[in-house]
């Protein structure tokens, strides 16, 4: 089924004011749909989702979220669009759990302190999270405040979520337990992710899809879902990625 | 890299961060006005907690510098005063000093590298936090949010510091008067024959004026950090000098103003 595109990436150059990273990069993301942003260490994976939740602006090409451009006019509109997660959780150390999602509720919404406090709680039991909402953010685990910062970044309804590396630094368990959250949420609300990751066990769990990209190479290198990508893939350094450093395929490790 | 290339990119890195300056003056006026329209958005709590900080944490400070100040001006100039029998006069030096100048220079000092550094450390940590880029795809605007409240509680704290200052320093010199043999009733006399509204007026309206600056150059400090390892070290270290420069420039056209203006 084809799905409605959310985000859409054409021919652009990712980077900061004189140091481009990646150029040409064209995807597309689907209403609904897991998308991987992947590749080794530096490759600008990041970059591209700085672009994407319009902190940096792309240095060229057309960038749209929900049919619009970043820019000063639809910044509040855009905001209001997107939920980010960021690698460290970003979680607010003078606030509690609590007040941490009750803050874009209280910032963006008319509702009344009961309400606020009735809707972050209920997000924090989405997460499994309601008995550490009187917590501050130091006082739980580092997987904890990531899944805090999951319910404050779907505080609003976003219709996409992004999530910057989100099993960086967690146990195996916690990190599994982390991707059943997102696809919980996703079969749950309907949202998109966009997730930045190159865990493989959590890629070909909660993958729809996937970008891989390449820092040698400066772009995007291989576009699609993750098992035709190991599989299949023409390129060796995209099957050697997927399969851990081993060449499934049959030009046997050339990049 | 050579000498002319490292002298270059000092100059580069000078001049961006002069722009980043001016750039961060124009958002937090902006911010400023925003806040004027929208006082029902102002983050009250956010201040109140800061100024609790500078405030009732910067006290004892205060009044110790304030007290050994005046302990130090009347010691300095009763000795030259007292070789023509006017060491009473101490009184009116050291009400017109502290009240007009030193008080409110020698409390934002104490600011600038209490609060500054902290606004400075706060901010520059949330920042590497990835706190502020948060905030910003929240939609909300960091310079609002973080750099408003602490710049008005700096603002509101410093004349509370001020007096408090000034009085120890009146009592300090109070103490050494005594020991030289000046009966009490004549310092305090002296002291408020000297003490004007006008220049007990000056004086305040210069530490509020100190206050947002060091304020101001604290949060801009700890806006500007770079996730580094030393970056928010770094912030805390530019938010005392330049609110400390800050404070002695804005100090010195001051002077010049109220010179030129008779005042």
């Amino acid at each position: 089924m084809e799905r409605e595109t959310i985000i859409e990436l054409s021919h652009v150059d990712a980077g900061y004011p004189g140091a481009t990273i990646l150029k040409d990069v064209s995807f597309t993301v689907g209403r609904g749909e897991v998308f991987i942003l992947l590749g080794g260490s530096g490759c600008g994976k990041s970059t591209i989702m700085k672009h994407m939740i319009g902190l940096n602006p792309v240095l060229s090409g057309r960038l749209l979220v929900a049919g619009m451009e970043w820019s000063g006019r639809t910044r509040a509109a855009l905001c209001r669009k997107i939920g980010v997660m960021y690698q460290s959780g970003a979680l607010f150390g003078s606030m509690t759990c609590l007040q941490n999602v009750m803050l874009p509720l209280g910032e963006f919404t008319r509702l009344g302190r009961r309400e606020r406090v009735d809707r972050a709680m209920s997000l924090l039991r989405d997460v499994e999270l309601e008995d550490a909402a009187d917590k501050m953010p130091n006082e739980i685990s580092g997987g904890m405040r990531k899944r805090v910062a999951i319910a404050r970044a779907m505080a609003l309804d976003p219709e996409v979520v992004f999530l910057d590396e989100p099993s960086a630094g967690l146990d195996p368990i916690t990190a599994a337990s982390l991707d059943g959250l997102i696809l919980r949420l996703r079969a749950g609300k309907g949202m998109t992710f966009v997730v930045v990751t190159h865990e493989l066990a959590s890629i070909f769990k909660i993958a729809d899809r996937c970008a891989m990209f390449d820092k040698a190479r400066r772009g995007m290198i291989a576009l699609g879902r993750p098992q035709e990508l190991r599989d299949t893939s023409d390129d060796a350094f995209v099957r050697r990625f997927f399969n851990r450093g081993e060449d499934g395929g049959p030009d046997n490790g050339k990049r | 890299m050579g000498i002319f290339e490292k002298a270059g990119r000092a100059a580069a890195d000078c001049f961006a961060r002069i722009c980043d300056g001016f750039a961060f003056i124009g958002e937090a006026f902006a911010a400023m006005a925003w806040t004027v329209f929208h006082p029902l958005r102002f983050r009250a709590r956010d201040c109140a907690l800061a100024f609790q900080r500078a405030a009732a944490g910067g006290l004892p400070v205060a009044i110790g510098i304030g007290f050994l100040l005046g302990v130090i001006l009347a010691f300095q100039s009763a000795a030259a005063l007292k070789m023509f029998g006017v060491e009473v006069y101490v009184a009116d030096m050291l009400a017109i000093a502290l009240f007009r100048e030193l008080g409110p220079l020698v409390t934002a000092i104490v600011l600038a590298g209490r609060s500054g550094s902290a606004f400075a450390a706060e901010i520059g940590t949330m920042k590497v936090d990835e706190e502020l880029d948060a905030l910003s795809t929240m939609g909300l605007d960091p310079v609002r949010f973080l750099v408003m409240p602490r710049v008005v509680a700096a603002t509101a704290a410093m004349p509370v510091l001020t007096i408090f200052c000034e009085l120890a320093g009146l009592a300090g010199g109070a103490l050494v008067l005594d020991l030289m043999g000046v009966p009490p009733a004549a310092y305090w006399g002296h002291v408020t024959g000297a003490s004007t509204v006008f220049t007990i007026s000056l004086g305040l309206a210069k530490s509020c004026l100190f206050g947002f600056l060091a304020g101001l150059v604290g949060c801009g400090a700890g806006m500007g950090t770079k996730s580094t390892a030393d970056g928010v070290g770094v912030a805390a270290t530019r938010a005392v000098v330049g609110g400390i420069v800050a404070i002695a420039v804005a100090d010195g056209l001051l002077a010049v103003v109220c010179y030129v203006w008779g005042l």
